[in-house]
């Protein structure tokens, strides 16, 4: 098949020592050194103080993102169709929830329980931005970046509408830390859009590879941050689009395939 | 330019909930009017009643398979089994080729009940989860589609959808998307979702739960059941499906943006999806023939739904739910529900709602409560969430079938 086509503009990201697009931009395209310094996660000035209280770290993680990517497009954040994936979800929450289960008589707390729905963070965003907009959340473990990708191009290229992608995950709490290792809060957002817009920064062309073969790419300047969060796998696709360089960026995936995605300036 | 909804034939399809294993079993269920709820076990606290397959636990995943053993794989392999379904799925293989398949699966919690089990087995004082636990392959919301996608040869593209409860709808939409794009010819699309202490201890927090079997659209209904259930379609582009084959013909989805777990009052949201849904279709409200509602039985939910069903349909076409039957069986809902329009469609069978002496005298739409036998061309099968998701699937009867 031919790839499936969009263009990509309005980029967004957090991460340690990546702190917001514009600041990450020479870092990420390889001309000044990256250094590690923590990930600061500000509160979601989209949501009434009542909603933003409520959220969780990894849920204003995604909103930061997403706020950041929309914001340098100058579409209407409420007009913008929306695909989150993330392998965690609101793992704290959840692991929260499981340690009273744990417990005879530990209670779920109602707050609790509505935001340990993997689709949280989308509900969140779709509150702040008053978008009644058709929004998805994909859980797709290691894969979550580039199957999320695929599928927000997907929309894209099928709907003709502008979707909202954001990759987030944030490190899960004990006893599940060591079964599922996320080293650090990371999160990626961008908005893929039909058509060029004065904002795209790219046509993205992408290919689902069922069966891959052993040549692919070599070794990643990203690699160990790519182990530490599976949204960190955006890595090699954002430093191409730092660098304004056509490239193809190849994903292998969990289970045998591969997702290349041509990068075309 | 792009608005054209992509139909898309149901080649293939399979159900199993609380109300019997495969086709033939639902059907019977509904027609005679036999529910499948059933009172709790204690394990099940705080409900007092669930909706639950009994069937699951003699099941067992082929050898090769066995690290995604859980309850929510288990009830999976067993749909899978049913109905022709995997031999069809084979058959798609054969002729599109393994990695022109794709997986489209929704499930709100996947296999978090082992997790739930691993965290009571520790000894006292450890912290430590059991090292016979695998959480990659059984929590992890990507195990459905990993072991459906390995069970039955493919290696298509695999997405797990986890948005709530309309999650299993969710799948369909998304599956015309990616067929009219050739990303794949043919996907597995569906929703499986099991029982376990986190949504029943979940929903008792929210005071949700029904003293009784849920009555959906009860005037005095009380809340839901929680049940549990695997729905499986095997969709291609309608050239590639036999003749007499049920049409997913639109589909529509949007969001609140009001609350996380409150509807919206009016049901905007609800009133999107279904208009979106329509248009999709290119049907008018008028050749809507029965709607499955979404039909939780919490005051909230149904009150907003009847709002926003009269809003789009007045009392012209008859509603009801089939939850009173599986109970609400979240993430797998919207799938197993798109699997018994397709069974209201081949039998001419709308199933009144379980259990509802008075009908809620607010809702100002057709509710039915008594099984009723008509022509059925055409079904919309509402899915609700939480976040404020929601989703409508229009599932028409077969081209050129008289009705």
């Amino acid at each position: 098949m031919s790839g499936i086509e969009c263009f990509v503009g309005g980029i967004a990201l957090l991460g340690p020592g990546l702190p917001g697009w514009a600041a990450s931009q020479a870092v990420l395209s390889g001309s000044e050194p990256w250094q590690d310094t923590p990930v600061t996660i500000p509160p979601p000035a989209m949501l009434a103080p009542v909603e933003r209280r409520r959220t969780s770290l990894v849920v204003r993680l995604a909103l930061a993102v997403s706020a950041e990517a929309v914001g340098d497009t100058g579409l209407e954040a409420e007009g913008l169709d929306t695909v989150f994936a993330s392998s965690n979800g609101d793992g704290a929450v959840v692991g929260a929830i499981l340690d009273a289960l744990a417990i005879s008589e530990g209670a779920v707390s109602p707050t609790q329980f509505h935001n340990s729905v993997h689709n949280a963070a989308a509900g969140y965003w779709g509150i702040g931005a008053r978008s009644t907009r058709p929004s998805i959340s994909l859980g797709c473990h290691r894969d979550s970046f580039p199957m999320g990708l695929l599928h927000a191009a997907s929309q894209v290229a099928g709907r003709g509408v502008p979707v909202l992608f954001c990759a987030y995950d944030a490190p899960l709490p004990e006893p599940l830390a060591p079964l599922h290792p996320t080293d650090f809060p990371f999160a990626m957002a961008c908005v893929l859009t039909p058509e060029r817009l004065p904002c795209s920064r790219a046509r993205l062309t992408l290919q689902y590879v069922p069966t891959a073969d052993d040549a692919v790419d070599p070794p990643s300047a990203w690699e160990e941050m790519e182990r530490g969060n599976p949204a960190a796998r955006s890595l090699p696709l954002l430093a191409a689009l730092a660098a304004g360089r056509a490239r193809t960026v190849a994903l292998p995936l969990l289970d045998g395939g591969r997702l290349d995605i041509e990068v075309s300036p | 330019m792009h608005s054209a909804f992509f139909p898309l034939a149901l080649s293939a399809y399979t159900a199993v909930s609380a109300i019997g294993t495969g086709l033939d079993a639902t059907r019977k269920a509904l027609q005679d009017r036999q529910g499948g709820l059933r009172p709790a076990e204690p394990d099940d606290a705080p409900a007092r009643w669930v909706g639950r397959v009994t069937d699951i636990e003699a099941v067992e995943l082929p050898p090769e398979l066995a690290r995604f053993s859980c309850r929510n794989n288990r009830l999976a392999e067993l749909a899978l089994r049913q109905d022709g379904f995997a031999a069809a799925v084979e058959h798609a293989r054969q002729r599109f080729g393994a990695g022109r398949v794709a997986v489209i699966l929704g499930t709100s919690t996947s296999g978090i009940a082992e997790t739930e089990a691993a965290y009571r087995r520790r000894p006292k004082g450890q912290t430590a989860l059991p090292d016979d636990f695998d959480f990659a392959a059984t929590h992890d919301l990507f195990s459905l589609p990993r072991f459906v996608r390995a069970r039955l040869g493919l290696s298509g593209p695999a997405f797990s959808i986890s948005t709530a409860c309309t999650s299993g709808a969710r799948a369909f939409m998304e599956a015309s998307t990616m067929i009219q794009l050739g990303l794949c010819d043919a996907a597995v699309v569906g929703g499986v979702d099991t029982l376990c202490r986190m949504t029943l201890q979940g929903f008792g927090s929210l005071a949700l739960l029904s003293e009784g079997p849920t009555r959906p659209c009860a005037s005095d209904r009380d809340g839901i059941t929680v049940g549990e259930a695997a729905g499986f379609a095997l969709v291609v582009a309608p050239q590639h499906a036999p003749s007499g084959t049920p049409v997913l013909l639109g589909a529509g989805a949007s969001s609140d943006g009001h609350h996380m777990s409150s509807p919206h009052p009016e049901g905007l949201g609800a009133v999107s999806a279904m208009q979106a849904a329509l248009a999709a279709s290119g049907l008018e409200p008028g050749q809507i023939d029965y709607i499955n509602l979404h039909g939780t039985g919490t005051r909230a939910n149904d009150s907003m739904e009847a709002r926003a069903v009269a809003h789009l349909f007045g009392r012209e076409v008859p509603c009801s739910s089939t939850k009173g039957w599986t109970g609400h069986t979240l993430g797998a809902s919207g799938a197993l529900e798109a699997v018994i329009a397709a069974l209201s469609i081949q039998d001419g069978l709308m199933p009144g709602c379980l259990g509802v002496t008075e009908i809620d005298p607010e809702f100002e739409i057709d509710i039915v409560t008594a099984n009723r036998s008509a022509p059925i061309r055409h079904v919309l099968s509402n899915s609700f969430g939480f976040g404020g998701s929601n989703c409508s699937l229009i599932i028409g009867a077969p081209a050129g079938a008289g009705a």
